[in-house]
């Protein structure tokens, strides 16, 4: 895991720049506003629906090592095997050793957040295995050595001029213009991949204790034959994702497509229960599920923060986020971006690796408030604020200077008057006619698109006694 | 009914005028209002950027101010927010302040709340002949759950004309020191505010906290926009216009 601190500042004031980028999240993200609002519309039972996801989730977490033993137990009883990772390199380690065991030379994955998390691939290849993304979008992202700016739409950040130059350089692809045409041509080359490869490496969305079921949803099919094809199927799932029962996986059906892209359902659905049975003729003839902790528990002891564990990665607090508009996913430095990234990368990658990215909020709250599993990202967002400012992360020291005297002041009501006068009086003195005055830095930074309102000579307080005279 | 005005910092310093709306829109509804010369800041503004010690110091002042008050009002939804939904938060390791402030959180209202919810008035008797569009200031809206009552509030003014804002309910990009920290991002959620204002026609942009309102304002004025902003308070105490 690279530990480079993320430049949020730096890289937002890039992207921000990019005006093709700027016009495909415009674009990108509204689309799933309006359709999210309008499926979300449709089920007036919705509020009811996402307070059972998160009692369902909140329930789970609190038993979560029961919920995971079972889990184990039914994925062994189907004829898996699982196998518990304690963080990325683990992880990666278990991967290799079955593929090496199953004789593999290459592999094909559907999209997987939680293997970008460990850097499988950059792994795998470099021990010789070859890897294969088959996600149209992450497939993209692959052949360009670039990585996902967002949790559904990874490839977002790219046209399709872009992508037809890269299948001609890469692929040698002829001149392809139109989305169907890449995507036909797209397709040519992964059938042969996936012909080829002796291991499925998959996430799971989720995967239910009960029956020891991982389940996947996706729209391209793609994750179904990575699970079905080759002859060993490698499921990598957060120790988070795991849900009691299929009723419970039935809540999440309802507020999961929804969220995410604004779909009643995807197109495909994979609920896999272990390998190929006897007398079956699909299927893999070995099923490995990797649990991976990676800090989840470390989190979960956390009284402040678990409940970020609740997340789902649909995607909508990104979409809705006039922040994430902005920026798309590749200021946020790691796997995770939007509001929920900004307060989980601290948490998996440390506060000082994060810089400032507990601040990349106005705290509007618009995630909050469509986040299908109730997450109170304001609040947490708050939190991690805290914890950076305790670790010296995310505040200048002219911001720590001025907020010690600030406290100090403006806790006394004599404190406040003062000071208030004084900066009244220096900034009406500092006024220029027709232009805001100069102001010192980090003030500056507001004049550069903002003027200053004019200054009144007295405070309400002052003439509030002319005004007590009523009633 | 007596309430105690919590003015907030912004309107007491920069706004006063907000301020004196607020009273004279209070006194015309029938309640009597008082004003508690020891209060100073909520302490939002420490606490939004991590700061809680010295947010704690400042509200620990406003508990006492307030102490005394039966009902509490303020023209701003965020520092109310601030109060009812994180001053439990900020006390969170002191049992006592925490109950208190739960307490003093329950019985502070926003001003269009207080209006519509507590004295279930819509129409206050103002007449404002302009046209006029609504920006829902965030923690108003999404803090406090206000969607309608400024609207039910507006749409009685008599003369005034009220247009849909495009994306009404989508952050100004202010944040309080977001707008300093982050001012590239800020300004861009900026733009698209006024891009939006801009295309109603309005003549008058009308928001529940003034924080918005002084961020819309410093950018209409950047770029000559000839559109004005006014605080709910203001255009519900105009009985003249």
């Amino acid at each position: 895991m690279s530990t480079v601190r993320v430049d949020f500042l730096g890289r937002s004031k890039e992207l921000l720049q990019d005006q093709a980028l700027q016009s495909a999240l415009r674009r990108g993200m509204s689309r799933f506003r309006s359709l999210r609002r309008e499926v979300v519309g449709e089920v007036p039972e919705w509020e009811a629906l996402r307070t059972r996801a998160r009692e369902i989730k909140i329930h789970t977490l609190k038993h979560l090592p029961y919920y995971l033993r079972l889990l184990e137990e039914r994925v062994q009883a189907a004829g898996g095997v699982v196998h518990w990772a304690q963080d990325g390199s683990e992880a990666r380690e278990i991967i290799l050793d079955i593929a090496r065991r199953g004789g593999v030379q290459a592999a094909i994955k559907s999209k997987s957040m939680t293997t970008e998390e460990i850097e499988l691939n950059a792994f795998l290849e470099a021990e010789g295995i070859r890897v294969t993304e088959s996600d149209l979008g992450e497939f993209i992202l692959q052949l360009s050595g670039d990585h996902p700016s967002h949790f559904v739409v990874p490839v977002v950040h790219k046209s399709k001029e872009e992508i037809g130059a890269l299948f001609r350089e890469k692929l040698g692809a002829p001149e392809l213009r139109e989305p169907e045409q890449l995507t036909r041509f797209a397709r040519q080359v992964l059938r042969e991949r996936f012909l080829a490869a002796e291991m499925g490496i998959s996430g799971a969305n989720f995967a239910v204790a009960q029956t020891g079921t991982v389940v996947i949803v996706e729209n391209e099919g793609n994750a179904r034959l990575v699970t079905t094809l080759p002859r060993i199927h490698v499921a990598v799932m957060g120790i988070e994702k795991v849900v009691p029962t299929l009723e419970d996986l039935a809540v999440m059906f309802r507020i999961l497509p929804r969220s995410a892209t604004g779909q009643r359902i995807t197109s495909y659905i994979s609920l896999i229960t272990g390998p190929k049975r006897l007398g079956e003729r699909d299927g893999p003839e070995e099923f490995h599920l990797v649990l991976l902790d990676n800090g989840r528990t470390r989190i979960l002891a956390d009284p402040e923060i678990w409940e970020a564990l609740c997340c789902i990665r649909c995607g909508a607090c990104l979409n809705i986020c006039p922040v994430f508009e902005r920026t798309g996913g590749h200021a946020y430095g790691w796997v995770y971006s939007g509001p929920i990234g900004a307060v989980i990368t601290p948490l998996y990658r440390g506060l000082e690796a994060a810089g400032e990215l507990p601040f990349a909020s106005s705290l509007c709250g618009a995630c909050a408030e469509v986040c299908p599993v109730k997450i109170d990202l304001v609040r947490l967002l708050l939190v991690m604020r805290r914890r950076a400012v305790d670790a010296g992360q995310g505040v200048g020291s002219l911001e720590r200077l001025g907020f010690a005297l600030w406290g100090v002041v403006s806790r006394s009501p004599f404190g406040y008057r003062v000071l208030g006068r004084l900066g009244r009086f220096a900034l009406r003195s500092m006024a220029r006619p027709e232009r805001s005055p100069r102001l010192p830095f980090p003030f500056s930074q507001w004049l550069e698109s903002r003027d200053l309102p004019p200054l009144p000579k007295r405070a309400f307080r002052e003439r509030w006694r002319r005004l007590g005279q009523g009633k | 009914m007596r309430v105690s005005l919590f003015v907030t910092c912004l309107v007491d310093q920069i706004f006063p005028q907000v301020g004196e709306a607020t009273v004279e829109l209070l006194r015309r509804v029938g309640v009597e209002v008082d004003f508690p010369e020891e209060q100073t800041c909520c302490g939002q503004p420490a606490f939004n950027d991590g700061f809680w010690p010295q947010a704690r110091e400042v509200a620990r002042q406003f508990l006492r101010a307030f102490s005394d008050s039966e009902v509490i009002v303020s023209p701003s939804g965020s520092c109310v927010a601030m109060v009812r939904e994180y001053y439990p938060l900020l006390f969170r390791e002191d049992p006592q302040l925490h109950d208190r402030a739960q307490e003093i959180g329950r019985r502070t209202y926003e001003l269009s709340e207080f209006l519509v919810r507590v004295l279930g008035v819509e129409d206050v008797g103002a007449s404002f002949r302009r046209k006029v569009t609504y920006h829902a200031s965030c923690h108003g809206l999404r803090g406090l759950g206000l969607r309608e009552e400024p609207l039910q509030l507006l749409r009685n003014v008599r003369g005034l004309e009220l247009i849909d804002l495009p994306g009404w309910d989508e952050c100004c990009g202010f944040g309080g020191l977001f707008s300093v920290k982050m001012p590239h991002l800020s300004s861009a959620m900026l733009e698209e505010k006024i891009r939006n204002i801009v295309s109603t026609g309005a003549e008058i942009v009308v928001a529940t906290d003034i924080s918005c309102l002084m961020h819309i304002a410093g950018g209409l004025s950047r770029k000559r926009i000839p559109v004005r902003t006014m605080h709910l308070a203001e255009i519900l105490a105009s009985t003249a216009g």
